[in-house]
């Protein structure tokens, strides 16, 4: 083990030799062979580890100054935007790194489903990874509650009514949950006590999702293992200094919200302080659960609606077995591409519907298109697997690249080509 | 590169798809309006927020709140502390208990926020029959549209806005109704045919109702608005409570700015934008530094990509 550790320092060998904690470090991130051929997809996994650390840390400043209480949280986050030296800045952060951080994350799974990294043996890789948006989720749903506005008091209403769905004890779920007999202030500290919580599970389950991810070492954009040494570079320094470039295109990206657009992504409902009595026109969900609401409000039945709507996710956890293809990239999935590029469309209408009123033609679509979402994974997949016929495989990851196998390995190379 | 750019290029495609603007109720949009404050480089304008503060002190303040704006914070609008004591000087606030355990009222201080015009929502619902004037304070990020919608909104009462707009509201409100008028004809025409037949079983049915052709509108009598509101044309349903606040030489300013609505509006506009978001010139020039530091720190990176990856075929 710690002879891979190539250090001079004394002190480091004489640690090392007690707690391996250096020859770790080197292993997981230093000498820790990566394939070759990863394309700029591969950068969001690690733009999202940044985006959990940015919002951890903002996170913790904040609720050093906010008040969970429903007379005090509203005008509390209000010091802290006015008052506090920077806290608009912490503020701001903290509320558009939680888009950006969806952001990441969805770009990281639709890169999944292009190059197939859900499949053997990476499938408690992939779901490990479903649990970690699951969480996100119910962290940002909890976290948007916090400013005590009126999106967050009505949405924190509507969402936790779903709940009263479930027959004989739905009811007794929605106030057990509330801790009252409507969303209240034993809601708004518990939601608060949970929100803190919850992003350190989501570390936890990071640090198994690296686990189980350095156990075969990442998917690639063609798909196939790497074969031996050749095919493999270390991840120090050449990922690193990929990934350090891809961290100053998110945060220039982040930046061109944080400071010229911040309220952007946010509704203006929320500058309004929650009154129980005035319902807002429209209830919108924080865009990144739009898809997601397109699905509950196209069902016409609340139950089956709460369950479709859970089930959008919950199918994740089994698509490494809905998949059958025993090819991972749709580089050399000519029919699958394009299913691909379809359910990607798909999600994007979803998404437009989520924030329509659930009438007429945005009703329509939203359940044509929730219809689709399941066809997708239920029927499609599992047909591709035995009908489509997959483009030829290179034999390696170096083959293609040394020795020009065609377009589609040239594109895999590019990225490391001189231009 | 060609491969970075079309991930970065597909990422924005994926953000701004995924967000678009929520529909906002009936009215219609705000314009945009050019504001100082306005694009990457804009700052406020502290003469102009000087007059919307006069505009919502004289005007405003005798039924809107600004609960969250302290005296001190006029400081940003470019009072020295003399005036700014001069300023919260007019205004009396109730404090105590004293050590006698009385209330009393003292003059203002910087420390004190703006005195709210009513002692509770219920005092200031009974003197606006039954509306409650919105406090003022994050107004300007609490609706959609910002500053161009409160412009918008007053300068926006019946006798102030152009014949196009009206025309263009009165054309739209003509096609929503002849769209529901032929809707209830149609439920109409259902329930008929239903009780024709039920009717003949059972002579107790009363017969349904035939929708009245409710017209087109043509004047803002016709939109049917309650007594107790005026017409708005950027007000959600287009009738408003608050009656038209503001007109030519509501305030006089003592800076020569002519006292016109448009300015009026402009100038109180600005100040609530201000009063929403004081930190906003300090975000943006932050923003500006910190782009640039990203652009060379990113492109320093790129480099080092390029010269790092330049060994591996």
């Amino acid at each position: 083990m710690s002879e891979h550790l190539k250090t001079n320092n004394a002190v480091i060998k004489w640690i090392d030799h007690r707690l391996p904690v250096f020859s770790m470090m080197n292993e997981t991130m230093i000498d820790y062979p990566a394939p070759k051929n990863l394309n700029y997809w591969w950068n969001f996994g690690s733009l999202a580890g940044l985006a959990l650390v940015v919002m951890i840390v903002t996170g913790i400043v904040l609720a050093m100054q906010y008040t969970a209480h429903v007379d005090y949280a509203f005008n509390s986050v209000e010091r802290i935007m006015r008052d506090v030296n920077g806290g608009w800045l912490v503020r701001y952060i903290h509320m558009n790194m939680a888009s950006f951080f969806f952001i990441a994350v969805f770009i990281h799974m639709f890169r999944g489903l292009y190059y197939g990294s859900y499949k053997a043996p990476r499938e408690i890789l992939w779901m490990l990874g479903v649990v970690i948006l699951l969480l996100m989720m119910a962290t940002a749903f909890m976290g948007y509650v916090l400013p005590w506005g009126q999106m967050s008091f009505w949405g924190a209403t509507v969402i936790t009514n779903l709940f009263s769905a479930f027959p004989l004890i739905g009811e007794s779920i929605v106030t057990w949950l509330w801790g009252g007999f409507s969303v209240d202030n034993p809601t708004l500290n518990r939601f608060f006590a949970l929100h803190y919580l919850l992003p350190f599970v989501i570390v936890g389950v990071v640090a198994v999702h690296l686990w189980a991810l350095h156990r075969f070492g990442s998917n690639n954009p063609l798909g196939i293992e790497a074969k031996g040494p050749q095919d493999k570079i270390p991840f120090h320094p050449y990922y690193t200094v990929k990934d350090a470039f891809g961290v100053g295109v998110f945060l220039l990206a982040f930046s061109g919200f944080l400071f010229f657009a911040p309220n952007f992504m946010g509704h203006p409902d929320n500058y309004i302080p929650a009154n129980p009595l005035v319902t807002p026109a429209h209830i919108v969900p924080e865009w990144y659960f739009l898809p997601f609401y397109a699905i509950l409000r196209s069902i016409p039945d609340k139950l089956m609606g709460v369950l479709a709507m859970f089930a959008s996710i919950g199918i994740l956890f089994i698509l490494p077995w809905l998949d059958r293809s025993p090819v991972r990239s749709a580089k050399f999935r000519p029919v699958y591409k394009w299913f691909f590029w379809l359910f990607f469309a798909n999600c994007l209408l979803l998404g437009w519907v989520g924030q329509e009123a659930a009438e007429g033609l945005p009703l329509l679509l939203g359940r044509l298109a929730t219809a689709y979402y399941f066809i997708h994974f239920l029927v499609i997949l599992p047909l591709l697997g035995v009908m489509e016929r997959p483009k030829p495989l290179p034999v390696s990851i170096s083959e293609p690249v040394l020795k020009g196998g065609g377009a589609l390995a040239g594109a895999a190379a590019k990225p490391m080509e001189k231009a | 590169m060609k491969k970075f750019v079309l991930t970065a290029a597909a990422a924005a495609v994926t953000l701004s798809l995924g967000l678009g603007t929520a529909h906002a109720a009936e009215a219609i949009k705000a314009p945009s309006k050019s504001w100082s404050f306005s694009g990457v480089f804009g700052t406020y304008d502290q003469a102009q927020l000087q007059r919307g503060y006069q505009v919502y002190k004289e005007v405003c303040s005798s039924c809107h709140g600004m609960d969250l704006i302290a005296f001190r914070n006029l400081a940003d609008l470019g009072y020295n502390e003399d005036e700014l004591k001069a300023l919260a000087a007019e205004y009396e606030v109730t404090d105590g208990p004293d050590d006698d355990g009385e209330m009393f009222d003292r003059t203002a201080r910087l420390s004190d926020y703006f005195p709210s015009p009513f002692p509770n929502a219920k005092a200031a619902a009974a003197s606006n029959g039954g509306a409650i004037p919105p406090d003022l304070s994050l107004v300007a990020k609490a609706r959609v549209g910002g500053p161009d919608y409160l412009y918008a909104l007053l300068t926006g009462y019946e006798e102030d806005v152009s014949a196009d707009v009206l025309q263009s509201i009165y054309e739209t409100e003509t096609h929503k109704r002849e769209v529901q008028y032929a809707a209830d004809l149609e439920a109409y025409s259902v329930k008929k045919a239903k009780y024709d037949e039920a009717v003949k079983t059972d002579s107790s049915l009363k017969e349904p109702k035939m929708p009245e052709d409710p017209g087109p509108v043509e004047s803002v009598e016709d939109l049917g608005l309650p007594d107790t509101s005026s017409f708005n044309a950027y007000f959600p349903g287009y009738g408003i409570a608050m009656a038209a606040p503001l007109a030519d030489e509501s305030v006089e300013y003592s800076d020569g700015t002519p006292a016109t609505l448009s300015n009026h509006a402009a100038d109180v506009s600005a100040f609530m934008m201000w009063a929403a978001e004081p930190s906003m010139d300090q975000r943006k020039q932050m923003g500006i530094k910190v782009i640039l530091f990203l652009l060379v720190f990113t492109g320093i990176l790129y480099a080092a990509k390029r010269k790092c990856w330049s060994d591996v075929h």
